[in-house]
């Protein structure tokens, strides 16, 4: 299950990604399909304690910068009927809040894109009336795509940059929404490809090195992304690129950053002239 | 070797997995260590680690795991305050370590009985650690298998003696590091086992002549 074409045979054997992923992971944990499935539900139980969390109106992190805004595009979202990409904009920006504000998360791939993921599933329960099951299948449907990105090339933004983490928890996401939405296996690689393409080269540039700006929007517009690309994956979209070849091709461009976009706090966003004065504004 | 809980996990107290969750793993590694409840504690934080510890909660974590707590434990966020009643002293300095890596750390850690450990220990990426020094012995400690550090006279037949006590315990040793200050002198070997190490093991290899002291670093937890 190293590379995407390798997790598509799989996908046919086992019935479907999702399914292929569960027995992979049973195999490799020595355990059974149960408890494999379990271990996934009690990390959605964490997801959704964090995105209570993170709606918190009064959540501030230690620089105050971060915490609150996730409550009023909720309420927003709600109000004003935005649609699907709103709400898991604003359920995203809640958990990557509540991560700043060293709330308990789930890395998923990293904690600095905690949020997308769950954005969109939840966002797609409540839309779609879905079972936690169905949340669960489709995170393990991420955890692949996952697991193929963090083997071929890297998921740390001081490795790849936020291409690495934010568009790789996006890729995840937009295949996970394809599966909640009954599509094909193939198309949940197109919309992981979409992803990759559109998020090549984001840079990773936190202001002061904090896991605060833009890290927290930019897993709200993470969330927006991974349903843009599964809703033209769904549409029939294909992916003109092909996902191992992006996948390598986004490796290639995060080891091209030079160590400025790489996390450590000094290019891009960090290096806008304002961030040194006052952004808690 | 990842698997999928790697990527969709671990559960941990944010902001940062490198500063935060990292942070913590490696103060618990330093309790482990010294086996014991610890009073005092200088933690000198380099790089990346020494500029950004405060909005990271870098020092809340490190304390925390100090004190024992996992990354997922909600008490790390105020850990300071644990640290208060239960009277542990913790002081922080800018500390740089020569070509080592931007989250490199610098623990002394002591019990109250005046048993006391150093180590140098980096964070990694994704949660990841390495302890690279023990007591001045450079070493390489992951976390990924419960470890034995065990200290020693460096003398012919010990590694033989040791290892064979873990046989007889009937464990597989999945890497083994030694290291020592010179011949004849202190030494040290790190063994990451398969399984877990049962506290008669760690008695009966504390037993053995030339053997100064035992920790064993649990990481690893079945899955309830």
């Amino acid at each position: 299950m190293d590379t995407i074409a390798s997790l598509l045979k799989a996908a046919k054997q086992h019935g479907s990604i999702a399914q292929a992923a569960i027995a992979w992971q049973a195999k490799e944990a020595q355990t059974d399909v149960e408890v494999t499935r379990r271990m996934m539900a009690d990390r959605l139980d964490v997801m959704k304690e964090s995105l209570r969390e993170g709606l918190n109106p009064d959540l501030r992190s230690v620089s105050g910068r971060v915490g609150g805004n996730a409550a009023k595009l909720n309420a927003a979202a709600n109000a004003k009927l935005y649609g699907i990409s709103a709400k898991a904009s604003a359920y995203a920006l809640a958990i990557a809040e509540d991560n700043a504000c060293m709330g308990k998360i789930v890395a998923a791939p990293t904690a600095g894109s905690c949020g997308i993921l769950p954005g969109v599933l939840f966002a797609a329960q409540e839309a779609l009336s879905l079972s936690d099951d169905a949340l669960v299948d489709a995170m393990f449907v991420a955890a692949a795509i996952g697991h193929v990105i963090a083997m071929q090339a890297t998921v740390s933004g001081a490795e790849g940059g936020c291409q690495a983490e934010c568009g790789s928890a996006a890729a995840m996401a937009a295949a996970a929404y394809v599966q909640l939405m009954h599509g094909t296996d193939e198309q949940a690689i197109s919309a992981c490809g979409f992803v990759l393409m559109n998020t090549m080269g984001l840079v990773c540039d936190p202001v002061d090195g904090l896991v605060e700006i833009p890290c927290v929007y930019r897993n709200a517009s993470g969330a927006a992304q991974a349903l843009n690309a599964a809703q033209m994956a769904l549409a029939g979209l294909v992916c003109p690129l092909d996902a191992d070849c992006l996948i390598l091709t986004m490796k290639d461009v995060g080891s091209m950053l030079p160590a400025s976009l790489r996390e450590t706090g000094e290019g891009g966003c960090a290096a806008c002239a304002c961030c040194h004065t006052d952004v808690s504004k | 070797m990842p698997d999928l809980f790697d990527i969709i996990g671990p559960v941990m107290i944010g902001p940062s997995s490198s500063h935060t969750a990292g942070a913590a793993r490696i103060g618990k590694t330093a309790r482990m260590l010294l086996g014991t409840t610890p009073a005092k504690a200088s933690i000198g934080l380099c790089g990346s680690f020494q500029k950004t510890f405060q909005g990271h909660g870098t020092d809340k974590a490190l304390i925390g795991g100090l004190l024992g707590m996992e990354i997922d434990d909600p008490r790390l966020r105020d850990s300071q305050t644990v640290a208060d009643a239960v009277g542990f002293q913790v002081d922080f300095y800018s500390a740089s370590v020569k070509g080592s890596h931007p989250n490199t750390v610098i623990i002394d850690v002591s019990d109250a009985k005046g048993r006391s450990v150093n180590l140098r220990a980096a964070s990694i990426g994704g949660g990841e650690i390495r302890v690279q020094a023990v007591d001045g012995h450079e070493t390489r400690i992951t976390g990924h298998a419960n470890t034995l550090v065990i200290h020693y006279l460096d003398k012919y037949g010990m590694i033989a003696n040791i290892t064979r006590q873990i046989a007889a315990a009937q464990i597989n040793i999945a890497a083994m590091l030694v290291s020592r200050t010179a011949a004849g002198g202190d030494a040290m070997v790190a063994l990451e086992i398969d399984g877990r190490a049962e506290p008669a093991l760690t008695e009966t290899l504390s037993g053995l002549e030339n053997v100064y002291s035992v920790s064993y670093l649990a990481f690893t937890h079945d899955y309830e």
